[in-house]
C-alpha cells in the first residue's frame, strides 16, 4: 500500500478538539454560570458564536473548490443565500396564523402584496424534512447545471470568477423583485419557531449553536475525505495543470463540478443554520461584496488547509464585530487593508505559512503560481 | 481513396476500415491555420505498432501543433487522423484519445509539482478515471511496489516522496516519462525530451526509449542530432507544415533539401 | 399684397363682426360670463389691439371706469384700452376680475392671437395650443392664418388644427370630416390618435370607417417610433457602459490585470467633477458653463495618478497572479469607498448641468435630450482617442509590445515597468473621464463605482478581451438589447435576462465576440 495521509492529521485534530471544547464551554458557560458572574456568556453572544461557526462552514466550502481545486467562486454567497432562503420559507410557514394578518397559509408579506394562494415553490416547505433537503438540493442543483456548463467550456480563472459573480448578482437582482414571491427588498422575518421549539429561547440558541458546530466538523470531515483521497489529488493535479489531466485521459469538468457541487451544498448548510440565529434572510445575502468578503477570510486563514479557513473566518468576523462596534469608519479601512495585506505579504495565509515554518514541508498542498491570462497566451502563441 | 473515408464514415464497418490501413497511426493530409497563419499544409504519415520514429525539423515546421491534432488540443481545418485503424482522433476530445491509449509529453516537462513524485506516478497509472471512482476506488489502494518499480525504470525511487516541484529539470522530464510509461499507452508522443538534460542522461534517455519500442509506439520530437542518431530509427523532417524527408538519419541527413532548410536561411 | 390679403382676412372676418355685440361692452360687463363672452369676441375680432387688452386682462391691470370705459394701467399711468392713448386715470377705476373661467378663455384667446404674430415660433406654438384646444370657435381665426401662413411647416400644423376643429364642431359635411380624418392621420401622433378615437360613436359609418384605418396606421407608425425611441434609449445606454468599460479594456483586456477598483477610479472621476464645480461656484461663477471641460482633464490627473499608485505600489508584484490581483484591488477599491465617504459623507452629492446639457429636441418625432446627446458623442471621442493612442503613438507601441513579449521589448530598451505604469494610470485616468459624464446621469455618491464594476466586465469579456472594437460593439449591442427588452419585462427582468444571457455566451464562446484564434489559445 502507498502510504494514506491520514484522514485526520495534527492540525485536524488541534482543529476539532478546540471546535469541540469551544461547542461545550459555550454552552456550559451560558446555562450552568449565573448571569451576574464574569465567566457567563449571554445568550446573544451564544448566537453571535453561531454566527461565526456557519461563516465558518461557508469559508470550509469555498477553500475546498478554491483552494484545492483553484475555482475562485466569488458567488458563494449565492450559495448559502440560497440555503438560507429555503430555511426561511420552512420558518415563515411555521408562523401559522400569529402573524400581524392572521392569515394561516399566507405570510404576512403575501397578504400585504394581495397574493391569493400560496405560489407552488412554497408547497411542502411547511414540512421540516422538505425544507432540508432543499437546502441541499436548491444550492446543489444550481451549482451542478452551472458548474457543469461552465467547466465543460473549459471557463477557468478570472472568466469564472466574474460569471460566478454576475450569478450572484443576477439572484440578488431577481429576489429583490416582490414578484419573486420571497418577501422582496425585506426578505423573510419575524420567525417565530422551528421545529416546535421558540426561535428566541435560550435553549434553542443554544441547541443550534452546537449543531452549527457539529455541522462544521462535519464539513471539514467531508471535504477532508474529498480531499485526500485520490480524487483531491486529482482535484490538485487539475487546479495545478489542467490540461495535463485532460492528456492523462481525466475530465477535469466531471472533477470540478463534483467538488463544486458538494461545496454549494455545505454552504447552503451554512446559511440554513446561519438564518436562524440571525432572525432574518433578505436579498442583501447575495450581494457580490458579501461573496467576496467570504474569500478573504479563506485567505487570512490560509487556503488549501480547510482548518485555516474556518480560522480566518471566525478571526475576520470577530475582528468585524469588535471594529464597527468601536469605530464603524475603520472596518472598511481595516478589510480593504487585510485584502491588499494578506495578497501581498501572507500569500499561504496564517495557517499555510505556519505550517511552511514549523509542520515540515509535506504537510500543505502547495500552492503554485496560477497560470496567467490573455495576453500570456497571446504571447505563447508566437512560438512555434 | 482517403477522402471517402472522410466523407462516407458510416458506410464502411471497423472491419473495412480496419483493411485501410495497418498502421497504428494513419495521418493524412492534415491542415491547420491559425488566424491566415498555415501551420500544417497536407501534413501525412503513418506510424506502425512498435515502431520508434523521430520527427525533426527546424522552428514553425509544425511539429508541436501536428501532435496537438493528435492529442485532440487543436481541431484542424481538414485530413485525417486514424488510430488503430478504426478510431477517428479528429473526432475526439483529449481524455477519450488518451484513453484510447495515446499518451502525451510536453516540450516544457508538466508535471504536478504540488504532488510527490510517487503520487505523480499514482495519477498517471492506468486505470478507472471517473471521478467517483477515484473517491472512494481502486486508486486509493495502489500497491506501492507497482509505483516503486515505475520510478526505478526512471531512476527515481530515491525520490520518491519529494514534491515534484523540487526536482531538477532533466529530473521532471524522466518523471514525465515515467508517467507516461504508467499510463501504459500503445503510442507515446513525447516532444523534445531531452532538453536540458546532460549528455549522460541524454544518452541513458535514447537506450530507455529504445526499450520502450516494440511493446508501444514511440514518436520522439526533437532537435538534439545526437540524441536522434542514438534512437537509430526512421527520421522524419517536417518543413513548413509538411513533410520534407523520410528515411534513415544518414539518408535525411544528406537530402539537400534538407540541408538547405537547417542552413541555407 | 399684403394689403391684399388683409382685405381677404377683413372679408372673411367680417360677417362674424357684424352680428357680434361689442365686446368692449362685454368685458366692462359685470357678469363672469359677460367677460368671458367678451374676451371671446375681442379675440375673434382681429382688433390690433387685442392682445394687449388680453394680457392686461390676465394681470389684472384691466381696469373698469364708473363710465364703463375700459383703460390699462402701465406702471402709474393709464391708457385708453381702444385706443393706447394715454388718459386721465381716477380713484374710482376697478379692475375687471377673472375667475378660472375667464382665464382659460384668456388663454386660448390669446393662443388665437399669435396665430397671427410676425414671430414663426410663437405662430407654431399658437396652432398647436389651437389643436389641443379643441375649440370650434377659433376656426375663423386659424382660416385666416392658414389663409396669410407661408411656411410650409406651420401651414401643415394649421391645416391639421383646422382638421381637429372641423370633426370636433358639431355638423361638419361627411366629406370634409373624412378629408379631415386623413389629414390627422398624417399627422400620426397621440393627439391625433386620440381625437379619431374619440370618432367610434359617430353616427356615419364611412367616418367610423376612416377613423379605424387612420388610428391603425397611426399605431402602426407610433410602434416603430417607439422601438426607434429605445433604440436611441440602447445607444446611450451603451455609451454609458462604454465609458465605463473602455478604461478596463485597457488594463484587463490590453494588460491582463483585474482591476476590481475600476468602479472607484470613476466614482473619483465623478468626485473631481463635484470638486471643480464647487471651486467655479465660489471662485469664478461665470465660468460654470465650462466646468465639465474642466474637470475632464482634471478627472484624468486624479483617477490616473492613483491607477500609477496602484500599479506600482500593489499591482506590480502581483502579475502573473490574476486571482490575487482581484483580491488586492478590491480592497483598495473599500479603501477608497471608506475614503471617499469619510471626506465628503455618504449621502449624493449635487453636480450640476450647464445649460448645454440641459433640454431636448425632437426629432422627427424621437426625443433626444442634449445631455444623453453628449455623452455619446463624448463616449464615441474617448474611444476614437484612446484607439489614436494605442495606433499610431509611440506609447501605443510601447504598450502593445510590452504586453505581446515583456522580455523582448525589455531587451529592445523599453522601460518596461515605467510602461505598466502608465498604460495602467491611461486606463484608470479613462475611468476618471468617465466619471465626470456619468456624474451627469447618476448619483455622485461614494458607491457610485459598485455599480457599474459587474457590467464592465462583462462588457470587456463580452466583446473579446484585448479588442477594444469589440468592446464598443458589446457595449452597443448589450445597451440597446436591454432597452428593447425592457418594454415587455421590465428593466430588473432584462438586466437579469442580459447577466443570465452573457454567463450563457461565455460558455459557448470563452474568448468573447471576437477572439483571437490561435494554437495556444487554451488555458
Amino acid at each position: 500500500m502507498t502510504p494514506r495521509t491520514p484522514l485526520i492529521d495534527r492540525k485536524g485534530w488541534i482543529f476539532l478538539a478546540a471546535l469541540a471544547a469551544f461547542c461545550l464551554a459555550v454552552p456550559v458557560l451560558n446555562l450552568a454560570v449565573p448571569e451576574g458572574s464574569g465567566l457567563h456568556v449571554p445568550t446573544y453572544l451564544v448566537s453571535l458564536f453561531g454566527k461565526y461557526l456557519a461563516y465558518a462552514l461557508l469559508a470550509v466550502s469555498l477553500d475546498l473548490v478554491w483552494g484545492y481545486c483553484g475555482i475562485l467562486s466569488l458567488g458563494h454567497g449565492a450559495f448559502f443565500a440560497l440555503g438560507g432562503y429555503a430555511m426561511g420559507m420552512y420558518l415563515m410557514r411555521q408562523i401559522g396564523s400569529r402573524g400581524v394578518y392572521g392569515n394561516p397559509v399566507l405570510p404576512d408579506f403575501m397578504v400585504f402584496l394581495n397574493y391569493k394562494a400560496l405560489p407552488w415553490y412554497w408547497y411542502g416547505f411547511d414540512h421540516f424534512a422538505f425544507a432540508a433537503l432543499m437546502v441541499l438540493l436548491v444550492p446543489g442543483l444550481l451549482a451542478f447545471v452551472f458548474g457543469w456548463l461552465a467547466f465543460r467550456s473549459r471557463v477557468t480563472g478570472v472568466y469564472l470568477s466574474i460569471i460566478t459573480q454576475a450569478l450572484t448578482y443576477a439572484l440578488m437582482l431577481a429576489f429583490f423583485r416582490n414578484d419573486m414571491g420571497l418577501g422582496g427588498n425585506n426578505g423573510l422575518t419575524d420567525f417565530k419557531d422551528l421545529l416546535g421549539f421558540s426561535v428566541q429561547a435560550q435553549g434553542f440558541r443554544v441547541g443550534i449553536f452546537v449543531a452549527t458546530g457539529i455541522a462544521l466538523a462535519l464539513g471539514y470531515l467531508i471535504a477532508r475525505i474529498m480531499t485526500v483521497s485520490a480524487y483531491g489529488k486529482i482535484l490538485i493535479a487539475v487546479r495545478d495543470a489542467e490540461s495535463r489531466t485532460r492528456f492523462l485521459g481525466y475530465r477535469p469538468e466531471h472533477f470540478k463540478t463534483l467538488a463544486f457541487t458538494v461545496s454549494a451544498m455545505m454552504a447552503g448548510v451554512a446559511g440554513a443554520l446561519y438564518v436562524p440565529q440571525v432572525g432574518i434572510i433578505n436579498p442583501g445575502e447575495f450581494a457580490p461584496t458579501n461573496s467576496i468578503e467570504t474569500v478573504i477570510w479563506v485567505a487570512v486563514g490560509g487556503r488549501g488547509t480547510l482548518v485555516g479557513a474556518a480560522l480566518g473566518a471566525v478571526l475576520v468576523n470577530y475582528a468585524k464585530t469588535v471594529l464597527t462596534g468601536a469605530m464603524p469608519d475603520a472596518w472598511l479601512f481595516a478589510l480593504g487593508g487585510l485584502f491588499v495585506v494578506v495578497t501581498l505579504f501572507l500569500p499561504r495565509g496564517l495557517v499555510g505559512t505556519a505550517i511552511e515554518r514549523f509542520g515540515g514541508r509535506r504537510a500543505a498542498a502547495k500552492l503554485p503560481p496560477e497560470p496567467a491570462i490573455a495576453p500570456k497566451l497571446a504571447e505563447e502563441g508566437q512560438g512555434s | 481513396m482517403s477522402t471517402d473515408l472522410l466523407e462516407h464514415p458510416d458506410a464502411r464497418g471497423p472491419a473495412n476500415r480496419k483493411r485501410e490501413t495497418d498502421a497504428l497511426l494513419y495521418v493524412d493530409d492534415l491542415r491547420v491555420t491559425f488566424d491566415g497563419y498555415k501551420a500544417l499544409r497536407g501534413l501525412s504519415l503513418t506510424l506502425a505498432r512498435g515502431e520508434l520514429r523521430a520527427i525533426i525539423g527546424p522552428n514553425g515546421a509544425g511539429k508541436t501543433t501536428m501532435m496537438d491534432c493528435i492529442t485532440g488540443k487543436t481541431r484542424p481545418d481538414s485530413g485525417i487522423a486514424l488510430f488503430d485503424g478504426t478510431h477517428d482522433l479528429l473526432k475526439s476530445d483529449e481524455p477519450a484519445i488518451a484513453d484510447l491509449g495515446i499518451g502525451r509529453k510536453f516540450q516544457k516537462p508538466t508535471v504536478f509539482e504540488s504532488h510527490t513524485v510517487a503520487d505523480n506516478i499514482l495519477l498517471a497509472l492506468k486505470g478507472p478515471r471517473a471521478a467517483f471512482a477515484s473517491l472512494f476506488g481502486w486508486r486509493n489502494r495502489v500497491a506501492r511496489a507497482r509505483i516503486d518499480a515505475l520510478l526505478e525504470t526512471v531512476g527515481l525511487l530515491a525520490h520518491r516522496d519529494r514534491p515534484a516541484a523540487d526536482l531538477s529539470h532533466g529530473q521532471k522530464q524522466w518523471l514525465e516519462i515515467g508517467m507516461l510509461l504508467a499510463q501504459d499507452p500503445k503510442l507515446l508522443l513525447v516532444d523534445e525530451p531531452v532538453a536540458g538534460m546532460t549528455d549522460a542522461e541524454t544518452a541513458e534517455t535514447a537506450r530507455l526509449l529504445r526499450r520502450i519500442a516494440g511493446e508501444h509506439a514511440v514518436l520522439v520530437v526533437e532537435h538534439d542530432m545526437h540524441f536522434v542518431r542514438d534512437l537509430g530509427c526512421r527520421v522524419t523532417c517536417l518543413h513548413e507544415g509538411a513533410v520534407l524527408a523520410e528515411g534513415s538519419i544518414d539518408a535525411v541527413s544528406a537530402d539537400p533539401r534538407v540541408v538547405e532548410v537547417y542552413l541555407g536561411r | 399684397m399684403l394689403r391684399l390679403l388683409t382685405l381677404l382676412v377683413l372679408l372673411l372676418a367680417a360677417p362674424a363682426l357684424a352680428q357680434a355685440p361689442d365686446p368692449y361692452g362685454q368685458l366692462a360687463g359685470d357678469g363672469y360670463a359677460e367677460i368671458e363672452a367678451g374676451v371671446t369676441g375681442l379675440a375673434a375680432s382681429g382688433d390690433p389691439r387685442a392682445d394687449a387688452i388680453l394680457a392686461a386682462l390676465a394681470d389684472g391691470r384691466l381696469l373698469v371706469g364708473p363710465d364703463k370705459t375700459l383703460l390699462i394701467r402701465q406702471g402709474n399711468a393709464v391708457v385708453d384700452a381702444r385706443t393706447g392713448a394715454p388718459a386721465a386715470g381716477g380713484s374710482d377705476l376697478k379692475p375687471v376680475r377673472a375667475n378660472n373661467r375667464v382665464r382659460r378663455a384668456i388663454e386660448a384667446a390669446r393662443g388665437q392671437l399669435d396665430l397671427a404674430s410676425p414671430d414663426p415660433a410663437k405662430r407654431r406654438a399658437a396652432t398647436d395650443a389651437v389643436f389641443k384646444a379643441r375649440d370650434a370657435a377659433a376656426l375663423a381665426a386659424l382660416d385666416a392664418a392658414l389663409a396669410r401662413e407661408t411656411q410650409p411647416g406651420i401651414r401643415q400644423a394649421l391645416t391639421e388644427a383646422r382638421a381637429a376643429l372641423l370633426l370636433a364642431k358639431p355638423g361638419t359635411a361627411e366629406a370634409d370630416r373624412i378629408a379631415a380624418i386623413s389629414a390627422l392621420q398624417a399627422r400620426g401622433d397621440g393627439d391625433a390618435m386620440g381625437i379619431l378615437r374619440g370618432l367610434a360613436a359617430d353616427p356615419s359609418e364611412a367616418v367610423r370607417a376612416a377613423a379605424g384605418r387612420g388610428i391603425a396606421a397611426i399605431e402602426t407608425r407610433l410602434a416603430i417610433l417607439g422601438a426607434l425611441q429605445n433604440v436611441w434609449y440602447g445607444i446611450s445606454l451603451g455609451s454609458v457602459l462604454l465609458l465605463a468599460a473602455i478604461g478596463l479594456a485597457i488594463t484587463f483586456g490590453v494588460m491582463g490585470v483585474i482591476n476590481m477598483a475600476h468602479g472607484e477610479m470613476v466614482m473619483l472621476g465623478a468626485y473631481t467633477t463635484y470638486g471643480v464645480q464647487e471651486l467655479i461656484r465660489t471662485k469664478a461663477p461665470s465660468l460654470f458653463g465650462w466646468s465639465l471641460a474642466i474637470s475632464i482633464p482634471c478627472a484624468f490627473l486624479v483617477a490616473g495618478l492613483m491607477g500609477v499608485l496602484i500599479e506600482r505600489f500593489i499591482i506590480r508584484f502581483l502579475y502573473g497572479r490574476p486571482l490575487e490581483t482581484l483580491l488586492a484591488t478590491f480592497g483598495v477599491s473599500l479603501v477608497l469607498q471608506q475614503g471617499v465617504r469619510s471626506l465628503f459623507g455618504p449621502t449624493n452629492r449635487e453636480v450640476g448641468a450647464p445649460a448645454f446639457m440641459s433640454g431636448a429636441v425632437d426629432f422627427y418625432g424621437l426625443s433626444i435630450t442634449w445631455g444623453r446627446l453628449w455623452i455619446i458623442v463624448f463616449a464615441l471621442a474617448v474611444f476614437l482617442g484612446l484607439l489614436f493612442v494605442l495606433r499610431r503613438t509611440s506609447f501605443g507601441l510601447k504598450t502593445r509590445a510590452v504586453t505581446q513579449n515583456r522580455r523582448m521589448a525589455a531587451a529592445m530598451g523599453i522601460r518596461t515597468p515605467y510602461v505598466d505604469a502608465l498604460t495602467f494610470g491611461l486606463g484608470s485616468g479613462i475611468a476618471g473621464m468617465a466619471g465626470v459624464a456619468l456624474s451627469q446621469i447618476d448619483n455622485v455618491s461614494p458607491n457610485l463605482g459598485q455599480g457599474y464594476i459587474i457590467d464592465s466586465f462583462l462588457v470587456v469579456v463580452f466583446g473579446g478581451v484585448g479588442n477594444l472594437w469589440g468592446t464598443l460593439v458589446a457595449a452597443l449591442t448589450l445597451g440597446v438589447v436591454n432597452k428593447l427588452a425592457e418594454p415587455y419585462i421590465g428593466a430588473v427582468l432584462a438586466k437579469i435576462g442580459l447577466l443570465i444571457f452573457i454567463i450563457l455566451f461565455i460558455q459557448k464562446r470563452p474568448r468573447g465576440l471576437f477572439a483571437l484564434k490561435g494554437r495556444a489559445v487554451e488555458s
